[in-house]
């Protein structure tokens, strides 16, 4: 009933040509516009250096998924509108099953975007662990000395132990400015996750696992702290505030942090990389 | 006398009653009986296992009432082998265990139908809280357990979602067979499903469940009992989902007809046949995890409560090892429905299609080594975070390959803008946003700041709402006419095409936004800066609700109320299943089909892809 729609040969060729022209045109323009411009909207911002990197990663991720998103635009937008069937009766399009030519470079440009995404992806965590939860035994280690300090997830609130003051126990997250913290991420019943979103940092803390993190903070500034897993009722409200302070303002904190809570910290358990608060809560 | 006569029998009313005459059989024996016999041995919740002993009670009250155990105990008495059960005829088939594939097809449609709208309204009621940052319409318990409902409903229900409907339906006539390979296996995938669903219902009468979807411990080992039903009811539609995989690998592999060989089927059997292979390996996985969760609650093992020497870890390994594989069993379906429909509404055989079987057979094989890019910030294996990487990265060129044959096939054709074809094209829009956003996700440093923040909430949604949802209205549209012999309103299909597609994406697209801004979630409250965001939101969600209304009126208005009979072929398909009459005769062929090419033989001089003569219809 239907015969294949019959059109002249150079036409059939122009096809191709203008969608790879077009394409590649606005691809390359709205790359380099979200390149330039990308690093001034995405987050988590620069309280970090790990944050600051991430910065980077999202710009890169956003700079290779334009063009994609730009070519893609330009061929649908010509197919839909050149290519659509005009007139009542049905008429077939040219039966084509095959071209190897499409089909070699189509696998060779997703093949080799995806290597380089990999080995990009790879590269970047293994800088400094990008500031993700490396559970106990972290591969990627930055250099030099670090302040350690224990971030304690409990249902519904973080607390935070200072191992180097002497297991000091606070309910706020204070740092040093300029100094790189090693993050010991550990809950004490459910699954929560420490995520200090201006810092870049994200670590599940999980009962009886002590989930490192690394993190080198920038100038002093305020970041948000929230939970980043469903861990029951008030998983909603289980977030507050933490400060980078410069390095003498963070020792007077400290001072009067281990003066206001002395009388408590003799009631606590020994620090330690995780705890089993007794009795465990069960069902029923 | 003989409206109260239909309800004798076995059928729905019946098993509703047996069911819970069941639950509270075997809740009273959990007292009576079975909890001081097991407590002579372990530690054991009677109130926990009173509730399990009394679901299991229900089902199987439900299964008797249906009739499942009829054969095979007319069997055991020594009857020969039948499949009486399809030769009930009327409307009281699609009330009762029903063996014929078509029947089983149009009770799918309908019962996920339901149950996807029950878990819409629940998304509905997410979205009025998140109205205020700070003003809880719903306490934070109501909440968690509105959440955990839409999720695992979404999740479970719609698993099934295009198998369910549209494979069972056409699997056998696409492969020119009569039947399924195990229809009373058929039946009972359809009616466990549907039991499923009530039991995740109930869990509001046992306090909610505060855990979302994945169920994680030990937050599940010190909830509410409601927590039970979420476990009973993935469990359940874990053995449903493998018993579904299971007869369609069977039907596929062995009932095609003369000809069909593996290059001649039609690419929708192939995007079934590697979903079931997902199904069958993946769900079984389920099934034991939620066990292991369900004993540490019933016989106090401690499996996932460290503790005591168990992991949390393990809980989450194992629930995405099933997890990852079944959000490809989502997905694959969407793939393999738009790559059938495009040939149709471009008029141009489907491009590349071996190409298209590698993709789709390739995702289904990647989808295994992904599961734990979802454990990139628990600190667990984090010396194996670059090998998911690659591996999550990896599985989009299978992908990218059903976009290419796609687009492909698109190129040059004679394109008509259909209501199924325009929510195939919507899956591309939407297919590539939420994979692209999956680049981020994969990306281990990205991911440190997306990670379960609302971007990975849009992400999903865009690959799932977008991919699946999508892609099963593109069915209805495309195949409703075919199965109930009656036409879909094209007008009112365009209004909602457009509605949906525009207030999906307004509804969706801002919440990357609110994620890159650090909303995480499932939160009931979040801070004063994202109320315009979120306001925005949730307007756009009741607006994607009102379309979704819309669909359903259309759906009861054409099929219940304007019953403009359909033509046998409205879309030009040279598919064998518009080559039969609508709605399909019982038999489906009068004579098995002999086939001697694929279907997608359009503008190509030759054999035509149905023989002449070999369905009822045609004759």
């Amino acid at each position: 009933m239907a015969t294949p729609a019959s059109k002249p040969s150079a036409e059939r060729a122009d096809h191709g040509k203008r969608v790879l022209i077009v394409g590649a045109a606005l691809s390359v323009v709205s790359t380099v516009l979200v390149a330039v411009l990308g690093g001034r909207f995405l987050p988590p911002g620069n309280g970090s250096v790990q944050a600051t990197g991430q910065v980077l990663d999202n710009t890169v991720m956003l700079a290779i998924v334009t063009p994609v998103i730009a070519g893609l635009t330009v061929f649908f937008v010509y197919v839909l509108s050149q290519f659509r069937h005009r007139g009542g009766a049905l008429v077939d399009g040219p039966p084509l099953r095959d071209d190897s030519r499409v089909r070699v470079w189509w696998l060779v440009v997703t093949s080799t975007t995806v290597l380089f995404l990999a080995g990009f992806g790879t590269y970047e965590l293994l800088q400094n662990g990008s500031g993700g939860g490396q559970g106990p035994n972290p591969i990627a280690v930055p250099a030099g000395p670090k302040l350690p300090v224990q971030v304690i997830a409990q249902q519904w609130q973080f607390t935070y132990r200072y191992p180097t003051y002497g297991g000091l126990e606070t309910p706020q997250l204070v740092l040093p400015a300029n100094t790189y913290v090693e993050l010991h991420v550990t809950s004490l019943d459910a699954i929560h996750s420490f995520w200090a979103v201006e810092l870049g940092v994200k670590a599940d803390a999980n009962p009886g696992v002590d989930n490192i993190a690394f993190v080198k903070t920038n100038g002093p500034s305020t970041f948000h702290v929230r939970c980043a897993e469903l861990c029951g009722l008030w998983h909603g409200y289980m977030f507050n505030n933490g400060r980078v302070v410069p390095e003498a303002q963070f020792t007077a904190w400290v001072k009067s942090q281990q003066r206001d809570f002395a009388p408590l910290l003799k009631y606590l358990p020994k620090y330690s990389t995780s705890y089993f608060p007794d009795p465990q809560r069960r069902a029923g | 006398m003989s409206v109260a006569r239909r309800f004798v029998g076995f059928n729905l009313f019946t098993a509703c009653v047996l069911g819970v005459g069941g639950w509270y059989a075997g809740w009273f024996s959990a007292h009576a009986v079975v909890g001081p016999s097991l407590h002579f041995f372990t530690q054991v919740d009677f109130n926990e296992l009173s509730l399990v002993l009394g679901y299991i009670g229900g089902v199987l009250g439900f299964l008797i009432g249906l009739g499942f155990f009829n054969y095979p105990f007319a069997r055991l008495r020594g009857y020969p082998p039948s499949l009486r059960e399809k030769e009930t005829g009327g409307i009281g088939r699609y009330f009762s265990l029903c063996t014929d594939h078509k029947v089983v097809g149009i009770q799918y449609l309908v019962g996920i139908g339901l149950f996807f709208f029950i878990g819409g309204l629940n998304a509905m009621l997410i979205r009025t809280e998140l109205l205020r940052p700070d003003h809880q319409v719903w306490p934070a318990g109501t909440y968690l357990t509105v959440v955990g409902i839409h999720g695992t409903m979404m999740m479970g229900m719609m698993t099934s979602g295009i198998l369910g409907p549209f494979a069972n339906y056409l699997i056998p006539i696409l492969i020119g067979a009569r039947r399924m390979a195990f229809p009373r296996i058929e039946a009972l995938t359809f009616w466990l499903l549907m039991a499923a669903g009530v039991i995740l219902e109930t869990t509001i009468f046992f306090g909610g469940f505060p855990t979302g979807w994945t169920g994680y411990q030990p937050l599940g080992t010190q909830a509410n009992p409601g927590i039970d039903c979420y476990y009973l009811f993935f469990a359940l539609v874990g053995v449903s989902m493998t018993l579904l995989g299971l007869n369609m690998l069977a039907t596929i592999v062995t009932m095609r007809a003369p000809g069909l060989t593996w290059t001649r089927l039609p690419i929708f059997v192939w995007g079934v046949l590697s979903t079931a292979v997902l199904m069958v390996l993946a769900a079984p996985v389920l099934i034991a995890t939620l066990s292991m969760a369900l004993m540490d609650r019933v016989v106090q093992t401690n499996f996932f409560v460290a503790a005591q020497g168990g992991s949390a870890y393990l809980y989450e390994n194992l629930f995405w090892v099933f997890g990852h594989p079944e959000v490809y069993i989502l997905a694959l379906p969407g793939f393999a429905i738009v790559l059938e429909i495009l040939p149709v509404f471009a008029r141009k055989p489907l491009w590349g299609y071996r190409l298209a079987v590698g993709g789709m057979l390739g995702v289904s094989l990647l989808s295994w080594f992904v599961w734990q890019h979802h454990l990139f910030m628990s600190g667990i294996n984090a010396d194996l975070r670059p090998f998911y990487m690659l591996s999550t990265e990896l599985i989009s060129i299978p992908t990218g390959l059903t976009f290419l044959c796609g687009m492909m096939t698109l190129w040059r054709g004679q394109i008509r803008y259909s209501v199924p074809m325009l929510f195939c094209l919507a899956w591309f829009f939407n297919f590539l946003i939420g994979g692209l956003s999956g680049v981020f996700l994969s990306d281990t440093p990205s991911d440190t700041t997306t990670h379960g923040s609302f971007f990975s909430m849009a992400h999903f949604h865009y690959t799932i709402m977008g991919g699946l949802v999508f892609t099963f209205f593109a069915g209805i549209y495309y195949w409703v006419p075919k199965m109930t012999g009656f036409e879909l309103n094209e007008r009112l299909g365009k209004i909602h095409f457009w509605t949906m597609f525009v207030f999906f994406n307004l509804t969706f697209f801002p919440l990357f936004i609110a994620g890159f801004k650090g909303q995480p979630r499932r939160v009931v409250t979040y801070p004063h800066g994202l109320q315009f965001l979120n306001d925005w939101v949730s307007v756009s969600a009741f607006l994607l609700g009102g379309s979704l209304l819309l669909f359903l009126y259309n759906f009861v208005k054409s099929l219940v109320f304007d019953r403009i009979p359909a033509p046998a072929d409205p879309w030009g398909s040279k598919s064998i299943e518009w080559q039969l009459p609508s709605p399909v005769p019982v038999q489906n062929f009068d004579r098995i089909p002999v086939f001697s090419s694929d279907p997608y033989g359009y503008g190509e001089v030759g054999p035509t892809a149905v023989p002449a003569g070999a369905p009822a219809g045609m004759s």
